[in-house]
């Protein structure tokens, strides 16, 4: 191995603790055996439907899954296994978030002064903000507007710029797009590349393949709360051929550029899991073996797949 | 049938500033119709008011060849972007989608919801889920004319092929008018007949609109 991850997941699984009725306690299992690597330089687009764990993939890097969560697998950050403690202390300096909704920001403090936070450089501050303020079409009065004044799109754009201007090493993106218009959207995706060009790692996580292909490196595929699989950017061009896993060729070709065909069935829920491959009951390719045996990931063609047949 | 918008203009109380000035908008029935705007120019406002919930500060929507609106089925459903902000909290599933009439199995059965979704509340269900039944509930034969206000912009590709699939089919059968509103222009070009672009010069004021066939080559 020649270069190694500055994020790396191993075989994450999160459940949450349940009550149903009194006392009595179920866990159920949100996601299984989430593998995720991020490099320096690197976008990675974290692409699945809802419910598929995205989100909770960046809350568990960060350790801000709610107490009732449990989580399993490793998460090593620079090649060092983290422990809670380390991700309280990485967080926000080493590893910034930008959440998907923007009732994170603290609502009794002017925007400007909250973006000021993450800045390390002191004595340049005001030169920053003013900058990423003009960049992103804000107005000078807007660092003095209270969350409750901004529209949606001018929140989500805070958000960003509260990232951008920080001197995090890896910046996770939970769905930064919804909300901004075209021109600004393109903006972000630009930021972002920018942002990997110059050695830092980003992490977006999207619903929505068009945005992600047009910056990222490398696309991992979420379904049920597994990776189903890794693959690079150029694998989606043409027909899609060069794609690993069957989901993630119907996905291609259920996109409005290309054929918007779709297939029948959901997303399975976590309490309703398939024993075998998650995606067996919506497959074309099924065998027996897949309804009884899970895939492990398996490394084809410079990717990483989950399933039996692929090639 | 024919949904008119005639030199419809709205603003709010409070504020001075139109949304929309001097709109002029039709769609015939079976045809589909893509709105294509950046965010801001009041394609929602349109939208609320080519349904009939929000009222024109001034000129008039009309629905020619159907009587009044105003008691019984709305033949003009809206489909929202955020599907938990359009069904009732405290209502089971089963409650909601049967609120204007049961829909058939087949088409239960071809929009991909199961039975097991029936008994849940809305908090237990994802928005592609969600989505299906605020999708299924305005497919009914009393229903002329659809709005779908960003109607499958949260969702995966796969869960967005599926619905339109199914909805377009429907609409089709039943010479369904839709109004398709979306910034995604490769989704207008691939589901849409005719598509009208809302944008004018100026920011803050929309001019009439523009007849486009054309949209973005990238598609």
């Amino acid at each position: 191995m020649d270069k190694q991850p500055i994020l790396q997941v191993n075989n994450l699984g999160i459940s949450f603790s349940q009550y149903t009725k009194g006392l009595h306690r179920v866990d159920l299992k949100v996601i299984t055996n989430l593998d995720v690597e991020l490099y320096e330089g690197e976008i990675l687009a974290v692409v699945g439907s809802s419910g598929s764990g995205k989100s909770l993939l960046a809350h568990a890097i960060l350790g801000i899954l709610p107490d009732n969560a449990v989580t399993e697998g490793e998460i090593y950050y620079n090649g060092k296994l983290l422990t809670p403690e380390d991700m309280e202390r990485l967080r926000g300096d080493e590893i910034a978030l930008i959440p998907q909704s923007v009732n994170y920001l603290d609502p009794l403090q002017q925007v400007g002064k909250q973006i000021k936070i993450t800045i390390k450089d002191h004595e340049h501050q005001d030169e920053v903000v003013s900058d990423i303020f003009q960049r992103y079409g804000l107005k000078k009065e807007v660092e003095n507007y209270y969350p409750f004044q901004l529209s949606g799109g001018m929140a989500r754009k805070v958000l960003l710029a509260m990232a951008l201007v920080s001197d995090s090493k890896v910046i996770i993106a939970d769905e930064p797009t919804p909300g901004l218009d075209e021109a600004s959207i393109n903006e972000v995706l630009k930021d972002f590349r920018d942002i990997a060009d110059t050695g830092r790692a980003v992490m977006m996580i999207t619903h929505d393949i068009q945005a992600a292909l047009k910056i990222a490196d490398k696309i991992a595929i979420f379904y049920a709360g597994t990776t189903l699989e890794t693959a690079n950017a150029a694998d989606f061009e043409g027909d899609g051929s060069r794609l690993r896993h069957p989901y993630t060729k119907a996905l291609n070709r259920a996109l409005p550029s290309n054929e918007f065909v779709p297939v029948a069935g959901t997303q399975p829920l976590p309490n309703e899991l398939p024993h075998g491959c998650l995606y067996s009951d919506r497959c074309p390719k099924k065998t027996k073996k897949c309804e009884v045996e899970r895939p492990r990931l398996k490394e084809i063609r410079d990717g990483k797949v989950r399933c039996l047949y692929a090639t | 049938m024919r949904l008119r918008a005639e030199e419809i203009s709205f603003k709010y109380n409070n504020n001075d500033k139109y949304i929309l000035e001097d709109i002029d908008f039709s769609i015939e029935s079976g045809e589909v119709v893509g709105l294509l705007a950046p965010s801001g120019y009041g394609k929602t406002t349109l939208a609320k008011i080519l349904a009939g919930y929000e009222k024109p500060t001034s000129g008039q929507v009309v629905l020619e060849g159907c009587e009044s609106r105003n008691n019984g089925y709305a033949p003009v459903q809206l489909i929202f972007q955020h599907p938990e902000k359009a069904v009732n909290p405290k209502w089971k599933m089963r409650k909601i989608l049967s609120e204007a009439g049961m829909p058939p199995q087949e088409l239960i059965d071809a929009m991909g919801i199961k039975e097991s979704w029936m008994d849940r509340w809305p908090t237990e269900l994802s928005g592609g889920e969600l989505q299906r039944f605020c999708c299924i509930r305005v497919l009914s034969e009393q229903t002329k004319f659809i709005i779908a206000d960003e109607m499958t912009t949260m969702l995966d590709a796969i869960t967005q092929a599926q619905i339109w699939n199914v909805v377009l089919t429907y609409a089709k059968k039943h010479n369904i008018g839709v109004v398709v509103i979306s910034h995604d222009a490769c989704l207008i070009n691939k589901v849409c007949d005719r598509v009208v672009s809302l944008t004018g010069d100026k920011r803050d004021v929309i001019s009439p609109h523009i007849e486009t066939n054309q949209i973005s080559a990238s598609c």
